[in-house]
């Protein structure tokens, strides 16, 4: 108060609203602020920590934030107050309205914090390309120019891609439990820009990637202006950017109804585009294909499920009740999702590019389950649409980061050979490494005994019980044409012999070995008792609003 | 508890097989113990077989050595394994031929001498999971265990077959997929019908008290049929299984169409009739008429082949022809009679599969034409085939011959004219057999057959158990058939259509044991 009237000179102090300092539950909120910290302290590092050691600094220190933010963030979610008793739901509102702690939202932390806890290892590995990151020396030299030889002959790094992943993580945080429209699009804006910025710092291949990051940022600007638009509609329709005050207007039906189904349609625009589905796919071969592998990584499974976890509370909480307005044309983009996303795989000739229509399929299998719009009935312990889309993320998360992994150590001479007819025979040479992949697929597949089955059938189940019994054998026969393409990549590296001298296989990366064991691990080991993680994600509950 | 022992003996041999074939191979008798290691680990399972077979109780019938505990609570699903006398003779079939096919396995040449191990490993694995499935009393977990042992098979077509072996591989997997997945809906659609009742659960038990709206029951149906269907397999469903016959080696030919491809079967009479019984009696005439088409479709498209295994290949979708036909016509006699025709077919299948390997692994080809008066110089190996042959046209006095006569008897008094298009099947059986044995093993001497040598002791030894068995139980069927009748009585009068009027006593039936059915007996 006393800052503001030394602000506003002459005037006197009485004349002024009364602001109230924010009232924070920092105990709740405290995974976000140990994130953010670490990634500023990330930058202080970068400036104040002399070059020879500063590689390793950052990483001890964003694998240090990250581990510090899951356990908190387990303590946070054993300790949710439990809301709603009819249905069942746990956590509050906090953040003067702007965050909503919830069930889903704390369990989103904690898979995308594994996810980042698995990714910042995959950024760490120095083994893979001759004791160098994955990233170029000097992001500003012009490719293939003298400077950038120089700073390769000087083992230059940028040891910046440990906070820019930190802050691109708050951001997919605070994107997966934002409860109003405003604070959404801020996190939906801290979570790309670094991500924009990552895909364009490869050190193989720099022309590719830089052109992904220009792709990115074009299309992920345009489609952040839909999410804008459709902002503003809905604050015309409804008043206030919460989502609950939203929600109150949908029910009651005041106000203008084109308006509403124009909010409905940009927001859907803007969000569908950050989970890659049909028609707003495009940049995902690209990207994935051109950033470094990482980061791929990293974004294919964060980006992912922050990005549908925001889709489930816009459309379940704030337009839940035009839910009969907005299902048909999610089933719409369901269908083509996975059909466009299955076929298209199936001629790609590059790994990663191969990987990225995958993802664009799954992306299609978890909006079966969305476009069931399933709650449960009150009291009783079903699988929701909730329920099921979480387990989904985790699993295809941990599977997704499994693959690209594989995909960084099988390497030749100029770096990774993602050419997939370089993967020929390679069961025979490092079988291991194409066991481990081979899981990976048969785990996309859906084959039963591997995770993917049970997020394949969770979706699959939510969406029956809401009422799309259709939608689930559209489903069915789609997961049998992506099985095709999963399927060709075991051939080729199980029946097909070598051409010429196979790709050499860089085992000595130790810190990716862990990464692929890892997620191995928990490919089989959710496939086969999947109910510790299934009953984590149903005890998260419903949405609080 | 046996069962869980039963399944799980195979997948520990399979491992110690993988293992004890990797520390050795080094030396130059590389796959020598991984060999005899899989032998062992094949026994034992054999051995806990025959111990579960001694400790079920004929005479209270039902569901018996249950097991069965909570696993995926969430969606209902157990870890629930019980037999009844369907499922222990499929147990008894798949622990009966598994150390024969690994004995007649371990002679096969391989591309890589080195990766014998993991062949023999991946057959066990087979073992172990069809054994499991066999056994299993959850909806949720015999899907599983289903879907589970594509995985296997697949990589044992794919990495050791013929020059064709991918493309085999990939038609096997991606037509037993679409099955899998539409079976897949189905089971989610069994969750939400079962959870909307009250709490969810996958157990048989539970399901066949489940009241399902018709068009739900049927729609249902279908998802389960078509999976069984195409595993089973049934024309016009049958297509990958010639060419993956074609391409596999001997051994995964017999896990794939005398163990894997009667869970297809299996499923129909325990699965398909046990929860919706009513859809089953609404879909029967379609399925009667595609079965009535496998036999005689089958029969001519085997005399049509040239390719020794392919016409092996669809001499089972005959059999299958047969053994669907049988199941689908409702009656105790029939249905019994598929039943012991799995077993049977099994058994003489194997048979055939694993002498034509023999006779195709001597000559370097598969082709009919390539042979040519070969019983001369390889008496022994003719006889094999000759009697495995007999055994496939069902000739009295051998075992196929029985239940084949069992199916049509019993289909007779449901509908006249499928047994007699059905009785057609018999009659081709004759000529693809006996064409294929005249034009490979009688006749003058070809030149080009001139190197086939005779069966080796192993090679007998591998055959000798199946003959001994093919007769013993043609002349007396009827201790397998006490397993099996009370099992199906209890199908029979679950189905609730009954047996129509007797117009001729059958004797071959045991009179049904009355309240013999189980507390998950029917209604």
């Amino acid at each position: 108060m006393s800052q503001l009237s030394l602000l506003g000179a002459g005037l006197p102090a009485a004349d002024l609203p009364p602001i109230a300092a924010p009232d924070l539950e920092y105990a709740l909120l405290a995974p976000l602020f140990v994130v953010a910290a670490g990634a500023v302290l990330g930058v202080v590092v970068e400036a104040v920590w002399p070059r020879a050691g500063r590689f390793t600094a950052q990483v001890v220190l964003a694998l240090a934030t990250v581990v510090v933010a899951l356990a908190d963030t387990i303590w946070v979610y054993t300790d949710l107050d439990v809301v709603d008793t009819e249905r069942l739901g746990r956590g509050q509102v906090g953040g003067e309205g702007a965050v909503s702690i919830d069930g889903p939202g704390v369990f989103t932390w904690g898979i995308l914090l594994v996810f980042a806890l698995l990714s910042l290892l995959m950024f760490a590995d120095r083994r893979l390309d001759g004791g160098l990151s994955a990233f170029t020396g000097r992001a500003a030299d012009a490719p293939g120019s003298a400077s950038e030889a120089e700073a390769v002959k000087a083992r230059l790094e940028h040891s910046e891609v440990f906070p820019l992943a930190l802050f691109a993580l708050v951001g997919m945080m605070l994107f997966a439990s934002s409860n109003d429209l405003l604070t959404m699009f801020v996190a939906l804006e801290v979570l790309s820009l670094p991500l924009y910025l990552m895909c364009g710092i490869a050190r193989r291949r720099r022309l590719l990637s830089q052109e992904a990051a220009l792709k990115y940022f074009l299309l992920g600007a345009f489609s952040s202006v839909f999410f804008l638009y459709g902002i503003a509609l809905a604050y015309g329709y409804a008043g206030s950017f919460r989502l609950s005050d939203v929600a109150t207007a949908v029910g009651s039906r005041t106000g203008d109804e084109p308006m509403l189904l124009g909010a409905m349609a940009l927001i859907a625009v803007g969000l569908l585009f950050k989970v890659g589905a049909v028609p707003f796919h495009t940049w995902t071969p690209d990207v994935y294909q051109g950033a470094p592998t990482p980061v791929t990584a990293f974004m294919a499974a964060g980006t992912k499920a922050a990005a549908f976890v925001a889709l489930l509370r816009v459309f379940f909480v704030a337009f839940g009740g035009a839910s009969w307005d907005w299902r048909p044309i999610f089933w719409i983009v369901a269908i083509i999702t996975m059909f466009l996303g299955s076929i298209v795989a199936v001629s790609q000739t590059d790994a990663k590019r191969m990987l990225a229509y995958s993802s664009i399929a799954h992306a299609g299998f978890i909006l079966v389950g969305f476009a069931g719009a399933y709650v449960g009935p009150a009291g009783a312990d079903r699988v929701t649409s909730v329920s099921s889309i979480l387990v989904y993320l985790a699993i295809y998360g941990v599977s997704s980061i499994g693959a690209f992994a594989v995909v960084a150590v099988v390497r030749d001479g100029n770096g990774e050979a993602t050419h997939l007819a370089r993967w020929a025979g390679l069961g025979h040479t490092a079988p291991w490494l194409a066991g481990a992949f081979a899981l990976f697929m048969l785990s996309f597949a859906g084959i039963p005994l591997t995770a993917g089955f049970i997020g394949k059938w969770s979706v699959f189940s939510a969406a029956w019980a809401g009422g799309l019994w259709p939608l689930v054998v559209v489903g069915v026969l789609m997961s049998a044409i992506a099985a095709y393409f999963y399927v060709r990549v075991i051939v080729l590296m199980f029946f097909t012999d070598p051409v010429g001298d196979g790709p050499s296989v860089v085992v000595s990366g130790r810190l990716t070995t862990v990464v692929i064991a890892v997620a191995a691990v928990a490919t089989v080991a959710l496939g086969v008792v999947p109910g510790p993680l299934l009953d984590l994600a149903q005890h998260a509950g419903a949405l609080v609003r | 508890m046996i069962l869980t022992l039963l399944a799980a003996a195979p997948l520990v041999g399979a491992v110690a097989t993988a293992v004890l074939g990797r520390v050795r191979s080094d030396e130059p008798s590389a796959a020598s113990p991984a060999k005899a290691v899989a032998l062992a680990a094949s026994l034992v399972p054999l051995v806990i077989a025959l111990v579960a077979l001694g400790r079920y109780d004929l005479d209270e019938g039902g569901y018996q050595l249950t097991t069965q505990h909570e696993w995926i609570e969430l969606f209902g699903a157990h870890y629930a394994l019980g037999v009844n006398g369907i499922g222990l003779t499929m147990v008894l079939l798949t622990t009966v031929l598994t150390p024969l096919v690994l004995l007649a396995a371990s002679g096969d040449r391989l591309d890589r001498p080195e990766r014998m191990p993991t062949y023999l490993a991946l057959v066990l694995v087979v073992e172990g999971l069809a054994l499991a499935a066999f056994s299993a009393t959850d909806a949720f977990l015999f899907y599983v265990l289903f879907e589970a042992t594509l995985i296997p098979l697949y990589f044992l077509i794919g990495s050791f077959g013929g020059p064709n072996r991918s493309y085999a591989a990939v038609k096997f997997l991606v037509y037993n997929l679409v099955g899998g997945l539409l079976m897949l809906a189905a089971v989610v659609g069994l969750y939400v019908v079962s959870s909307r009742a009250g709490d969810a659960s996958f157990l048989l038990s539970d399901l066949q008290q489940l009241d399902i709206s018709t068009t739900t029951e049927r729609l249902l149906f279908c998802g389960f049929m078509a999976a069984f269907a195409i595993k089973a397999p049934l024309w016009p469903f049958h297509t990958w299984l010639p060419d993956a016959a074609a391409q596999a080696t001997p051994g995964t030919s017999v896990m794939m169409v005398s163990v894997l491809d009667k869970l297809g079967t299996f499923g129909m009479l325990v699965w398909c009739l046990g929860i919706f019984p009513d859809a089953a009696d609404w879909a029967a005439p379609v399925i009667i008429a595609l079965a009535v088409v496998s036999i005689v479709y089958g029969a001519l498209a085997a005399i049509g082949q040239d390719d020794i295994r392919r016409l092996v290949a669809f001499t089972s979708v005959s059999h299958f022809g047969f053994i669907i036909l049988g199941i689908f016509a409702f009656t105790t006699t029939s249905m019994a009679g598929s039943t012991l025709y799995m077993f049977n077919h099994g058994l003489s299948t194997a048979a055939l599969f694993l002498v034509t390997g023999m006779m195709i692994a001597r000559r370097g080809s598969a082709g009919i034409d390539d042979f040519g008066g070969v019983q001369k110089i390889a008496p022994i190996m003719s006889g094999f085939l000759l009697v495995a042959g007999l055994s496939s046209l069902s000739l009295p006095g051998l075992a196929p011959f029985v239940s084949e006569f069992m199916v049509l008897a019993g289909t007779y008094t449901r509908s006249i004219p499928a047994a007699a298009i059905a009785t057609v099947g018999i009659v081709l059986a004759a000529l693809y057999i006996l064409i294929m044995y005249q034009r490979t093993m009688t006749g003058p001497l070809s030149d080009d057959a001139r190197g086939v040598t005779d069966l080796t002791i192993r090679e007998k030894a591998a055959l000798a158990p199946m003959v001994v068995l093919i007769v013993g139980l043609g002349f007396f069927p009827q201790p397998l058939l006490n397993v099996i009748n009370p099992a199906i009585d209890t199908v029979a009068s679950h189905v609730g259509v009954g047996d129509p009027e007797p117009r001729t006593p059958t004797q071959i039936n045991a009179p049904a044991p009355e309240g013999s059915g189980t507390e998950e007996g029917g209604h």
